[in-house]
């Protein structure tokens, strides 16, 4: 485990895209990084840029309009890049499913890590989904240093 | 297919995509320009396509702040069109789960102008405040903020004594805190120099541009549907409707947490003198043939539907007006700057906060066209609203 993994897992730094939702899930977004729930005592931090970001946290189902632009956003975040699909229609489209102007699940799109169901989930589902995330990274760096264990 | 976007049965609110250009002077703003239609996901067109009972999720759905007043509109627009009265009881637990809702949003409202004038520490008091209001939501509904207590023909869970206890407890804890807020917005120097004078909309201008709910009420007119028009059980719960003649940000900010204050009060009087009885009447799948419009003062201004049945269990067609949409275009008058007002590129987050949108994720950028240099450049909201910290600490 080199320091640059350790400090990526100890330090998720999220983006926050709202791709067209009715805002419910943003404001359990925002509410999981206020006191009680304080997503910070994780090391992860709201920030603005995509160049900063690590993980890229989608609410909302995807209009068309966004879709573009959401890709656009993905590729300036640097690698390893995460998505965390966050809410029902984010996942598959939800209640808005089969309307013309809504994309049907964030995987149709990018490739996502962690999937948050409800209608909005809870803060405490999204603390959760954070904390499974940073695992999945220190599992990577397992996986990563067995490939190098099998090339020496 | 191609369909006249500007609309949109959406609600612009937290941090959506939505995209401005700004024609600046120098330092001042003199132009706007709001494109929006990010947000369109066709929700009008879908409606038609399920039945009533169906669409009440949709309806929730338009915006996730302000569910409660889409819903109770939805259903009271369905109830007008059967004709029917519902439990007096059911009315008074809408207005119950209304008021709940109103107070959570102006609480959010309060901590997101706090955020983009720098003020932090206010921000995570008023969430942290906050939680205790979601709590009783969750208490009375099930969920933390899609509630889906309004149903056609009353609501689906009824108050009983414990739940009203708890609800009077929540009421002592949120007036206390509300109050301390109102002291800090009146008494702090940073908050009251970045919010005194910005973003001044005049009354007359308001009007012009209809402006609603409390943008309208800053700016000194005294209009609010609970008043004006009466539904579910306004006509018994007394309250003020609340003015200011300051008609800038800083009388946004002090109309709302004078409306939370009387929320609070509006909640305990109809715990209070609450009927009994039943809370929901069974009415057919498919209302009669007709047309209906049904108002209701959400958080953010009054809110409008409009329905029109042909007699089968579908809406022929639906019409959702959002007040955002009404608020949209005194916005750009606001922003532009016209003889002695003048709009500094640094008060930009804080007057589009004053109105209660949201702002862009994706489109997160602002352009920025300078007159004199006909220079034209972008800036993300994060480098606008860093810009807007340095030139006031600067100023000090």
């Amino acid at each position: 485990m080199g320091l640059l993994n350790w400090a990526r897992r100890r330090s998720p730094w999220l983006l926050h895209f709202n791709t067209g939702g009715c805002n419910a899930c943003d404001i359990e977004v925002v509410a999981a990084l206020t006191p009680r729930y304080d997503v910070e005592r994780f090391g992860a931090l709201l920030v603005g840029s995509p160049r900063h970001a690590d993980i890229m946290i989608v609410t909302g189902a995807i209009t068309r309009q966004v879709k573009r632009r959401l890709i656009i956003v993905y590729e300036q975040m640097p690698e390893p890049k995460f998505v965390v699909a966050i809410g029902n229609c984010c996942i598959s489209g939800g209640v808005y499913r089969g309307a013309y102007n809504v994309q049907e699940g964030l995987d149709t799109v990018l490739p996502v890590s962690a999937y948050v169901y409800g209608c909005p989930p809870k803060p405490e589902a999204i603390v959760k989904a954070i904390f499974a995330l940073q695992e999945k990274i220190k599992n990577l760096e397992k996986i990563s240093a067995l490939k190098k264990v099998n090339k020496g | 297919m191609s369909f006249n976007i500007p609309i949109g049965p959406q609600h612009p609110a937290l941090k959506e995509p939505e995209n401005f250009t700004f024609t600046v002077d120098g330092e001042y703003v003199v132009g706007v320009k709001v494109r929006i239609g990010y947000m369109h996901k066709g929700i009008e067109k879908l409606m038609e396509s399920k039945n009533y009972i169906q669409n009440i999720p949709l309806v929730e759905r338009i915006c996730g702040i302000c569910n409660v007043a889409h819903t109770l509109c939805y259903c009271q627009n369905i109830e007008y069109l059967h004709g029917k009265e519902i439990p007096r009881r059911a009315e008074f637990i809408r207005v119950i789960i209304e008021e709940l809702n109103r107070i959570h949003s102006h609480l959010l409202w309060i901590g997101i102008v706090a955020h983009e004038v720098g003020f932090d520490t206010f921000f995570m008091y008023t969430w942290r405040d906050r939680e205790v209001v979601m709590d009783l939501i969750e208490l009375l509904t099930g969920n933390r903020v899609s509630t889906a207590l309004n149903t056609i023909g009353g609501v689906r869970r009824n108050i009983d004594n414990d739940k009203a206890y708890r609800l009077k407890k929540g009421m002592e804890i949120l007036e206390r805190r509300t109050k301390y807020y109102k002291q800090i917005a009146t008494a702090e120097p940073t908050l009251l120099t970045r919010l005194k004078g910005v973003g001044i909309l005049t009354p007359k201008e308001a009007i012009k541009w209809s402006a609603v709910g409390p943008t309208l009420r800053a700016s000194g007119i005294k209009s609010d549907v609970r008043a004006d028009d009466p539904y579910a059980a306004h006509d018994e719960v007394p309250f003020n409707v609340i003015t200011y003649d300051s008609c800038d940000v800083f009388g946004r900010l002090m109309v709302r947490i004078d409306e939370t204050l009387e929320s609070i009060d509006m909640v305990r009087h109809c715990l209070d003198h609450i009927p009994s009885g039943p809370i929901r009447i069974r009415l057919p799948n498919a209302p009669p043939k007709g047309e209906s419009i049904s108002r209701v003062e959400a958080p953010r201004g009054e809110d409008i539907h409009y329905v029109k049945s042909n007699g089968s269990d579908k809406p022929e067609r639906y019409k959702v007006r959002a007040p955002t949409l009404g608020n949209l275009l005194s916005l750009i008058e606001m922003l532009t700057s016209k003889g002695e007002y003048v709009v500094h590129i640094a008060d930009i987050p804080v007057v589009l906060a004053g109105i209660d949108p949201c702002m862009c994720c994706m489109d997160r950028s602002i352009k920025f066209i300078d007159l004199r240099k006909e220079k034209v450049w972008t800036w993300t909201w994060d480098r606008l609203k860093k810009y807007s910290k340095e030139v006031h600490e600067k100023s000090k």
